[in-house]
C-alpha cells in the first residue's frame, strides 16, 4: 500500500476519527486525545504541501472511482497553504482549550466541557475535507458539517444569548447552504458534470449555468460574512465560548472564501460573470470601513475583535476585481491576500483566546472597566499589541506584508482606489486597537480590577504565541509565495491516481 | 416532458417562500418549516433534472444529491429544533427578539 498516495484521505480522516475516540473516551480523557490528533494531523498535511510543492497539484479518487460519478479530492498549493493554518491554529486552539476548560470548571468538567472536543474535531475534519474536496456538490456537504460543528460549538456556551446567537448563525447558514444548492442544480441542469475540472472545461455562455454559479458565489459570501450578509457573525462569534470563537473567526470564515477562490480562479473563465468581480469588491471595501466603524464603537472586546473580523474579511474580496487584470497584477493580489488570510487566523484567534483569558480572570470583558490591565495581566496586553500591529498592518508584521502586495497589486492595474481601501482600513485598524491598548495601559482606576479563576500557562502563552507568529510571518512569505506557484488552475492539475 | 418544467418552477416557487419564510416570519418553529421548504423546494428542481432526458432512464446523479440533501436536512432540523426548545425553557420566548420587539 502507497501511503504517500492516500495523503488527502488521511488528512480528512485523521480528525474524524480523533472525534470519534474523544467521544468514546470520555470527558477526562477526551482533551488528551484531542491534543494528541492536533499533533498527529500536522504529520499528514506538512507532508502533503511537501508533496504538492515538489510535484505539483495532485487528484485523488476516492475509492478509485474517477468523476463524473466518483468523488475527487484536490490538493494544490492554495488548499495546502489553508490546511497547514487549520493545522497551526488548530494546535494552538487545543493546547488553549486544555486550559481554559480547567479554569473554567476547575476539577469538576461542566457540561460544555465533555461536547467541546468532538465536535471541534468533527469541525475540523469536515473544514479540511471542504478545503481539499474537487467536487462542488461535495462543497455543500462540507459546508453543511462546518456549520452544523460550528453552530453546536456555539451553544456550549451558558445562558440564553448565545443560544440566539447559534439559531441566528444556523437560520443563515441553512439559507446559505440551500441557496447554494439551489445553484448547483441550476449548474448540472446546464452542464451535467459536478467536478471542478469538468466545469471548467464544459462552462460556456448560459443562463442556467450563470445563474446557478451567481447563487452559489452569493451563497459563500453569506457564509464569508461579506457585508452586507454579515448581520449573523459577531453576536455568534462573541458569544461562543474563546476557544470556539477563534476557530470561527480564524478558520471557518476563511473556509468558504477558499471555495469563493476556487470558484472565481479555476472553474469560471475570467471575467464569466459579468461584473460580480467588481461588485464584490465594493461590497470588500465597504465591510473594511464599516466592519472597523463598527469596532470602534464596541464596548465589549468580543464584539470589537468580531467586528474586526467583518473589516478583515473585506480585504479578502479585493482580489476579485484586481483578478481580472491576470498576470502579475493577478499573482500579487492572490499572495497579498493568501498572506492576509494567513497574518489575520494568526492575530484573529490570539486575540480571541486572550480575550477568554481576560473574561475569565477578571470576570468581564468590558473595555472601560479595564484599566491597568498592562500592569495585572501583561502577557495579555502585549498579546493584543502584538495582534494589534499586524491588524494596523504595520512593518515588520504580516499584516503589513499582506496589505502592502494587495496595494501594489491595486497600483500595478492602475486601479488606485483600492490602494486607498487599504490604506483606509489600515488607519481604522489603529484607531480600534490604540483605543483598546490605551485602556490597557491607563493607571489603574479607583475600582481595583477583581481577579478571579485559577490561572495556567497554557492560556496565556497559547494566544502569545499565535500573535507572535501573525507578526513573524514575513519570514513565511518565501514559502507562501511558492505555494501560491503551485496553485496552477485546477483545469491543468495533473492527474496522480492512486 | 411536462416534469421537467412543471417541477423545476414549483421548485423555484417553494424556494422563494421558504426564503420569505426564514426571513419574515418571527416565530421559530415557522423559520424552521421555512427551511424546509427551502430544502423541499430544491429537491423538487433537482428531481426535474433527473427525468429531463425522456424516454431514457433517469440521470441517478440528482437523485442521489436529493438523498443526500435530505438526510443533511433532516439533520438540521433535529438541531434547529433541539436549540429552540433548549431556548424556549431558558427565556420562554418563541422569538429570536425580546416579545416587545416581535411582532407577533
Amino acid at each position: 500500500m502507497n501511503l504517500v498516495a492516500h495523503l488527502p484521505v488521511i488528512v480528512i480522516m485523521m480528525p474524524l476519527i480523533g472525534a470519534s475516540i474523544a467521544f468514546v473516551a470520555g470527558p477526562r480523557r477526551a482533551p488528551l486525545v484531542t491534543v494528541a490528533t492536533a499533533v498527529l494531523t500536522i504529520a499528514p498535511v506538512a507532508w502533503l504541501g511537501a508533496r504538492v510543492l515538489a510535484e505539483g497539484p495532485t487528484r485523488y479518487e476516492i475509492g478509485g472511482w474517477g468523476g463524473p460519478l466518483g468523488i475527487v479530492l484536490v490538493a494544490d498549493g492554495l488548499s495546502a497553504a489553508f490546511l497547514g493554518l487549520v493545522a497551526i491554529v488548530g494546535l494552538g486552539v487545543t493546547l488553549y482549550a486544555t486550559g481554559y476548560y480547567r479554569v473554567a470548571t476547575g476539577s469538576r468538567p461542566g457540561p460544555g466541557h465533555g461536547l467541546y472536543w468532538t465536535l471541534w474535531l468533527f469541525m475540523w475534519s469536515s473544514l479540511n475535507a471542504l478545503l481539499l474536496t474537487g467536487d462542488v456538490f461535495n462543497v455543500y456537504v462540507c459546508l453543511e458539517l462546518v456549520g452544523l460543528s460550528a453552530v453546536a460549538l456555539v451553544t456550549l456556551a451558558e445562558g440564553a444569548e448565545p443560544l440566539r446567537a447559534a439559531m441566528r448563525y444556523l437560520f443563515a447558514s441553512i439559507l446559505g447552504a440551500m441557496t447554494y444548492l439551489l445553484g448547483v442544480a441550476l449548474l448540472y441542469a446546464a452542464t451535467g458534470v459536478l467536478d471542478m475540472r469538468m466545469l471548467a472545461d464544459s462552462l460556456g455562455p448560459s443562463v442556467a449555468a450563470e445563474t446557478g454559479l451567481a447563487l452559489m458565489v452569493a451563497a459563500l459570501l453569506l457564509k464569508t460574512a461579506l457585508v452586507p450578509m454579515h448581520f449573523w457573525l459577531p453576536t455568534a462569534h462573541a458569544a461562543a465560548p474563546s476557544p470556539v470563537s477563534a476557530a470561527l473567526s480564524a478558520l471557518v470564515v476563511k473556509g468558504s472564501f477558499f471555495v469563493t477562490l476556487r470558484l472565481f480562479l479555476d472553474v469560471m473563465p475570467a471575467g464569466y460573470l459579468g461584473g460580480a468581480d467588481v461588485l464584490i469588491g465594493v461590497l470588500g471595501a465597504v465591510a473594511i470601513v464599516w466592519g472597523s466603524i463598527q469596532a470602534l464603537l464596541q464596548e465589549r472586546i468580543k464584539l470589537l475583535v468580531a467586528y474586526s473580523t467583518v473589516a478583515q474579511v473585506g480585504y479578502l474580496f479585493l482580489l476579485f476585481p484586481l483578478a481580472r487584470h491576470g498576470g502579475e497584477v493577478l499573482s500579487a493580489a492572490l499572495l497579498g491576500v493568501l498572506v492576509h488570510a494567513l497574518a489575520h487566523a494568526f492575530a484573529k484567534s490570539s486575540m480571541f483566546l486572550a480575550a477568554g483569558v481576560t473574561l475569565k480572570r477578571f470576570g468581564h470583558d468590558r473595555i472601560a472597566d479595564l484599566p491597568g490591565t498592562a500592569r495585572r495581566a501583561p502577557v495579555i496586553a502585549a498579546t493584543f499589541a502584538l495582534a494589534g500591529v499586524t491588524m494596523m498592518g504595520l512593518p515588520p508584521s504580516g499584516g503589513f506584508g499582506a496589505k502592502w502586495l494587495i496595494a501594489s497589486a491595486a497600483l500595478a492595474s492602475g486601479e488606485w482606489w483600492w490602494a486607498a481601501v487599504v490604506l483606509v482600513g489600515g488607519l481604522l485598524a489603529s484607531a480600534y486597537m490604540f483605543r483598546l491598548l490605551a485602556v490597557f495601559m491607563a493607571a489603574p482606576g479607583g475600582r481595583p480590577l477583581p481577579v478571579g479563576g485559577v490561572r495556567t500557562l497554557r492560556t496565556e502563552w497559547v494566544p502569545l504565541a499565535l500573535a507572535a507568529a501573525s507578526f513573524l510571518l514575513v519570514l513565511a512569505v518565501p514559502l507562501v509565495t511558492r505555494l501560491a506557484e503551485a496553485s496552477a488552475v485546477v483545469a491543468q492539475a495533473g492527474g496522480v491516481v492512486p | 416532458m411536462s416534469t421537467t418544467v412543471l417541477y423545476p418552477l414549483l421548485g423555484a416557487a417553494l424556494f422563494a417562500l421558504g426564503v420569505w419564510g426564514l426571513l419574515a416570519r418571527k416565530h421559530l418553529i415557522h423559520k424552521v418549516i421555512a427551511a424546509n421548504f427551502l430544502g423541499s423546494g430544491v429537491f423538487l428542481v433537482l428531481i426535474g433534472l433527473a427525468g429531463r432526458t425522456a424516454g431514457a432512464d433517469p440521470d441517478p446523479v440528482p437523485l442521489a444529491m436529493v438523498l443526500t440533501g435530505i438526510v443533511v436536512t433532516v439533520a438540521l432540523t433535529a438541531l434547529a429544533l433541539a436549540l429552540i426548545k433548549r431556548y424556549y425553557s431558558a427565556t420562554g420566548l418563541d422569538t429570536l427578539e425580546p416579545a416587545e420587539e416581535a411582532e407577533q
